[in-house]
């Protein structure tokens, strides 16, 4: 892999916002800590994790849309390149183009008083893309057409529109900038099964047809399975484990990783009750366990686990594009636990 | 086994401005002491209706067609719900002899009562017991579900917990009038797979413990083979298909069915193509005629899927399905 086919590349970065008051009480939050990782263009990057583990943050992050504090986010797609961590001004404004979001909740993203037309053309007109009403129309109807929405579609309000009606409106409005980075945040979560697989073949089209690149927040390990090429799991604002999807689900090294997917319901109905829980919840980022972040709920902790923290180790993979895990025990895991 | 509920010929509409919609269409089913039901469908199926018409919690406009039964069995005897009225008798239903979970445990706990007095308010409620007496049955429902410190929890309210703890106080609150019947309304969906693993653990522990029956209305087909006995699938207001789970996720008859289990993403195959059910539920004022999903059906058969409404068939003793697929008549 080289430094060319990265549009993004997040190097320690971390997302801290200030919390109590008063001159001495004051300490700060750090919902992403320390985060490096890179987003291959083209690529349909996979960000799985609890609710807290700072997905969501770190998607936003991202975006430019949550204070980095420490660390960079370099964007480079070929025409312009950025560190995220001191945009600003005009290069921001530029950035807002080429980066959006798609909403989790359909229901909740769309004006209830705003036709489709207007909802998808408000991004040309803020952004100030497009200079004549024609103009807007004709970019309009092309990224509806490529989201499956037909002319008389566009004139209806979004009530008239089923749940996944509405996402490939919300689709359709985050792509008619002509963005190259998209952030998917559980974008499919709210949809029914059925209505699901059709949204996540629309984004998977939309990737190739447009040469987008993807970063896929779920929880549903399923999902991010069928639809992503690379995975990063998420605990506590750190990256615990990254791969390549395929090499992940076949051998997942970190014992949360394997908690996580032991814990997916399996469709065999004779396969109850298999694989190990997790108990316990995920700590409160205020009360942050010391060492390991995940000692507190692994069944395989040791005193150096509670002491020492560990770093996110790629282990003898010379492509350097291969499997990432931050645990100390893993390789003896690996061989003495089955997955 | 003993029956404890049993629906009969259950149709329901609502009165709207926009005329009568149809929301449950003859629907029948039951269930016996100690089993669980998962009732499956996507939105607007019916599920969540059907449910709510077992405790006859359905709103004001609701109309049941006089040939709906829902009969429970009580220790007193068989009880037809839906011609209770008064409310001193519908308390024996709802929150007594049956109790619902739902899906967003924070919208179920009002927020400013701590979690302890909407416990002990609940007992006092459906029994002669003394306050003390109901608090200390409170605390036990804590502690068995795993709550931490339930002495402690008691005294919170539903914000000063997580959204897995407040699940979990949510379930003890259901169960700490032991009903016979547990309704529970996608009480998983919003939580973490991690969560919904623990949270899943613990109602089918206590359905053994209790002996009761749950009804599990969800959408995910995993949740399903994981927690019931029986799968009832629904689609526009009508069960389509119902048998053993396994029967019904191995061999699955009826189209809708079979769709579903091809829509969703499977770990064994990640080359597997997502299907999609093409369409969408049609919105309940354009109800098709005939067989109500000729409109998404991917075995269409023509004319008879789209006039007739398909016939009850049953494959074997415990499995049946509504299709013209499998109708002997038909000769299909």
């Amino acid at each position: 892999m080289t430094t060319d086919d990265i549009l993004i590349a997040a190097e320690s970065l971390t997302v801290g916002y200030p919390i109590g008051k008063g001159l001495f009480n004051r300490s700060v939050l750090n919902a992403v800590n320390g985060v490096s990782l890179s987003i291959r263009r083209g690529s349909f990057f996979g960000l799985v994790g609890e609710s807290g583990s700072g997905k969501t943050t770190l998607g936003r992050a991202l975006l430019k849309a949550a204070p980095i504090t420490a660390g960079h986010a370099r964007y480079s797609d070929g025409e312009v390149n950025y560190d995220l961590a001191t945009l600003d001004g005009a290069a921001l404004k530029d950035y807002r183009k080429r980066a959006q979001l798609i909403f989790q909740d359909p229901y909740a993203a769309l004006s209830p008083r705003t036709t489709v037309r207007d909802i998808i053309a408000e991004p040309l007109e803020v952004m100030g893309i497009t200079r004549t009403r024609s103009d807007t129309d004709d970019r309009v109807r092309e990224i509806a057409a490529k989201c499956r929405l037909n002319l008389e579609h566009l004139r209806r309000f979004p009530h008239a529109f089923s749940g996944g009606q509405r996402q490939r409106i919300s689709i359709a409005r985050a792509l008619v900038a002509g963005p190259r980075f998209i952030v998917a945040d559980e974008s499919v979560a709210a949809l029914d099964v059925s209505i699901q697989a059709d949204v996540l073949n629309l984004l998977k089209q939309l990737q190739r047809d447009l040469g987008l690149t993807f970063l896929f927040i779920s929880h549903d390990l399923s999902v991010v399975a069928h639809t992503c090429d690379h995975v990063a799991v998420m605990y506590l604002g750190r990256l615990v484990e990254t791969a390549p999807t395929r090499a992940l689900f076949a051998a997942p090294r970190h014992p949360y990783t394997r908690a996580l997917f032991s814990a997916i319901p399996s469709l065999d109905p004779d396969d109850r009750g298999r694989g190990q829980r997790l108990t316990g919840e995920i700590p409160s980022p205020l009360n942050q366990p010391t060492g390991c972040k995940f000692h507190t709920r692994c069944p395989h902790a040791i005193d150096q686990c509670r002491k020492v923290e560990p770093v996110l180790e790629t282990s003898g993979d010379p492509s350097g594009e291969g499997h990432a895990v931050a645990c100390h025990r893993w390789r003896e895991l690996m061989e003495t636990v089955p997955a | 086994m003993t029956a404890l509920i049993e629906i009969k010929n259950l149709t329901l509409k609502f009165r709207t401005d926009e005329g009568l919609i149809t929301a449950v269409d003859d629907v029948s089913f039951s269930l016996n002491k100690g089993e669980v039901m998962g009732l499956v469908g996507e939105s607007g199926s019916g599920k969540s209706v059907t449910a709510k018409a077992l405790m006859h919690l359905n709103a004001k406009n609701a109309v049941y067609s006089p040939e709906s039964r829902i009969i429970l069995h009580t220790d007193q005897g068989p009880v037809d719900v839906l011609s209770l009225t008064r409310p001193a008798d519908l308390k024996i239903v709802r929150g007594g002899a049956i109790s619902m979970i739902f899906q967003e445990p924070m919208a179920s706990f009002a927020p400013a009562i701590t979690i302890g007095s909407q416990m002990v308010e609940q007992l006092l409620l459906h029994s002669d017991m003394t306050k003390a007496r109901a608090r200390e049955i409170s605390i036990e429902m804590l502690d068995r579900v795993g709550i931490s410190e339930p002495a402690r929890r008691f005294d919170q309210y539903a914000f000063e917990l997580s959204g897995g703890m407040r699940q979990r106080a949510m379930i003890a609150m259901a169960l700490s009038t032991k009903p016979r019947l547990l309704i529970a309304d996608e009480p998983t969906t919003a939580l973490d797979v991690t969560i919904q693993a623990q949270v899943i653990d613990l109602m089918l522990d206590l359905v053994s413990e209790f002996h009761m029956g749950i009804v599990f209305i969800t959408h995910d087909l995993g949740v399903v083979a994981q927690t019931a006995d029986k799968v009832c699938v629904m689609y526009l207001g009508r069960v389509v298909e119902e048998g053993p789970v396994r029967e019904v996720i191995r061999h699955p008859k009826h189209p809708y069915t079979r769709g579903l289990l091809r829509a969703l993403p499977r770990l064994e195959d990640l080359d597997a193509p997502l299907i999609p059910v093409p369409g969408d539920i049609p919105s309940p004022l354009e109800r098709p005629t005939g067989c109500v999903f000729n409109t998404r059906c991917t075995e269409f058969l023509g004319d008879i899927c789209r006039l007739r409404p398909p016939a009850e068939t049953w494959v074997d003793a415990t499995h049946r399905v509504s299709c013209h697929l499998h109708d002997p008549e038909e000769g299909a």
